[in-house]
C-alpha cells in the first residue's frame, strides 16, 4: 500500500426537514480532518442513503435530524445496512435529538449519538476511534 | 464475503464493484490480479465525459442526461470527481446531491472520488474504476470532471465523447479562441441557455467551430448544444449529438484508433508505474535513497548523475 487509506464517510439528512447548515458545516469538519466526505443533501430516504454508503464503499454514515424523525430513520438505516451485509459501517447521529431517546437508539445500532454543542473534535476523535479496520 | 472481486462484479455484485474500487483508489496489490480477470469484459460499455467549469452544471447536467439514457433501456455508471485538499487531504464530495434520485435505481452506479493530488481533472485511478464498471456491465459510463480552468484535459484521454460545458458570464471572445479546453470538446454545451448572454456565448462558440473548419479540416465538427439542465431542457438533443458522435467514430473507424491509443497510453503508464515503484521501494529499504539525497543535498553528487546511476545498475540487474 502507498497510501494510507482514507476514512470515507457520508453525511445524509434523511426525513424532510430543510435545515442543512450543521450538516453542511459537520461535511466540511470532517473533510478538514482529512476524511472523504461524500455529502448527500436533504430529503435523503433510509434507502437512498444505504444505497449511497454501498457504492461509496463507505466506512461511516453520519445522520442528522432536526425534525423529530430520529427515531424511525436512524434505526431504518442501521437495520438496511446489515441486511445489505455492511454490518461494519460505523453509524453515527446527531442533530436535535432528546437524550431520553439516546439509549434506544444505540440498542438498535447507532454507535453514538452528538447533540448540539458537542465540540466537533470529539466527534472527529470518536469516529477515528471506532472505525472499522480495513481488511 | 469473500474477496474474489472480479468474479462478483461479473456476477452483478454492486458491493464488490464497490470494494474493488476501493482498492484501486488505495493502490492495494491485491487489486492487480482483479483486474487481470475483468479485463477481458472490458471494452463494451460507451465512455462519456462530462466536463466545464466549477458551477457550470455538470452534476445537473449528469443526473439528467442518466435519465434520458435509462429511459432508453441504458444501463449507466458514474464516476463524480472532486478536487482533495491539498493541505488535509480531505474532500467534500458533493456532485451526488444533484443526483439524488438515481441513487436506488438498480440500473445506476454512482462513484465519487477525489483527486488525491492528481492534477488534469480526473483522479488517478479514474481509468481503473471505469473499467470496474464497465465489466460489471454498465452501458453507458459518464465522468464528470472536477470544475476545470483551462489547461486539464486529462478527460480525452478516457472518453469516448467529451462534452464541454460552458455558461454565459465567464469571459469574451477571447476566452473561447484560446488553446487548451476549448479544443477538447466533442460536444459543446451552453448550459443555463435560459440567462443573459446565452446568445452572444452561442454565438461565439459557433463562430470558434466555424474558423476551426477554415483553418484544418476535420472529420468531424463539433455540435453546439443549448441546454438548461435543472429544467430538463435541451437533454434530448444532447442525448442525439452524444448518439451522432458515437456513430461517426463508429463508422470512421475513430474509435477503434482511439481505443488504440488509449491501450498504448495505458500501458506505457502502467510500466512507468511499476517500475517507478519497485525502484523506489528498493531504494528506501536499503536506504540508499537517503544517502543518494544526502549527497545531492551536500552538492556531493548531482541528481542527474544520480539518476544515470540508479538506472545503469537496474538495467543491468
Amino acid at each position: 500500500m502507498t497510501e494510507q487509506r482514507k476514512i470515507k464517510i457520508i453525511v445524509a439528512k434523511p426525513g424532510l426537514d430543510g435545515h442543512d447548515r450543521g450538516a453542511k458545516l459537520l461535511a466540511r469538519i470532517f473533510a478538514e480532518a482529512g476524511m472523504e466526505v461524500v455529502y448527500t443533501g436533504l430529503r435523503q430516504t433510509p434507502e437512498m442513503i444505504v444505497e449511497t454508503a454501498l457504492q461509496e464503499d463507505a466506512d461511516v454514515v453520519g445522520l442528522s435530524s432536526l425534525s423529530g424523525v430520529h427515531m424511525y430513520f436512524f434505526p431504518r438505516v442501521v437495520q438496511l445496512l446489515k441486511e445489505k451485509g455492511l454490518d461494519d459501517v460505523l453509524v453515527v447521529g446527531g442533530g436535535i435529538i432528546p437524550s431520553e431517546d439516546v439509549p434506544e437508539l444505540k440498542k438498535a445500532g447507532v454507535a453514538e449519538i452528538f447533540g448540539p454543542g458537542t465540540p466537533t473534535a470529539k466527534i472527529v476523535e470518536f469516529i477515528k476511534q471506532n472505525v472499522r479496520r480495513r481488511d | 464475503m469473500g474477496q474474489d472481486y472480479a468474479e462478483q462484479v461479473l456476477a452483478g455484485s454492486p458491493r464488490a464493484a464497490a470494494r474493488l474500487i476501493s482498492w484501486l483508489e488505495d493502490e492495494d496489490e491485491r487489486a492487480v490480479k482483479e483486474m487481470e480477470r475483468l479485463y477481458a469484459h472490458t471494452g463494451r460499455a460507451y465512455i462519456v465525459g462530462i466536463t466545464g467549469s466549477p458551477g457550470a452544471g455538470k452534476s445537473t447536467l449528469t443526473d439528467k442526461l442518466t435519465f434520458a439514457l435509462r429511459r432508453e433501456g441504458f444501463t449507466v455508471g458514474i464516476i463524480a470527481v472532486d478536487p482533495s485538499s491539498p493541505f488535509t487531504g480531505g474532500a467534500v464530495l458533493g456532485d451526488r446531491v444533484r443526483m439524488s434520485r438515481l441513487s436506488t435505481d438498480p440500473g445506476v452506479f454512482i462513484r465519487s472520488m477525489a483527486t488525491r493530488g492528481f492534477l488534469g481533472g480526473l483522479a488517478k485511478a479514474t481509468g481503473e474504476v471505469v473499467k470496474v464498471l464497465d465489466a460489471f456491465g454498465k452501458d453507458v459510463i459518464i465522468i464528470e470532471t472536477v470544475g476545470v480552468g483551462q489547461d486539464e484535459v486529462d478527460i480525452i484521454r478516457l472518453a469516448d465523447t467529451t462534452c464541454l460545458v460552458l455558461v454565459p458570464g465567464l469571459g469574451d471572445t477571447i476566452q473561447s479562441m484560446k488553446a487548451g479546453v476549448m479544443e477538447i470538446a466533442d460536444i459543446f454545451v451552453i448550459n443555463k441557455a435560459d440567462r443573459p448572454g446565452a446568445d452572444q456565448l452561442y454565438a461565439e462558440v459557433t463562430t470558434r467551430v466555424e474558423q476551426d473548419a477554415h483553418i484544418r479540416e476535420r472529420p468531424w465538427t463539433p455540435p453546439v448544444v443549448k441546454t438548461v439542465a435543472v429544467e430538463d431542457q435541451g437533454i434530448d438533443n444532447l442525448v442525439d449529438a452524444i448518439r451522432s458522435h458515437r456513430r461517426f467514430l463508429e463508422e470512421s473507424g475513430a474509435l477503434e484508433e482511439k481505443r488504440r491509443r488509449r491501450a498504448r497510453e495505458e500501458t506505457l503508464q502502467m510500466i512507468h508505474g511499476e517500475l517507478f515503484r519497485r525502484i523506489r521501494d528498493r531504494l528506501k529499504a536499503d536506504g540508499e535513497l537517503d544517502a543518494l539525497v544526502e549527497a545531492i543535498a551536500e552538492k556531493r553528487e548531482s541528481p542527474y548523475r544520480a539518476v544515470q546511476g540508479v538506472l545503469a545498475r537496474w538495467l543491468k540487474e
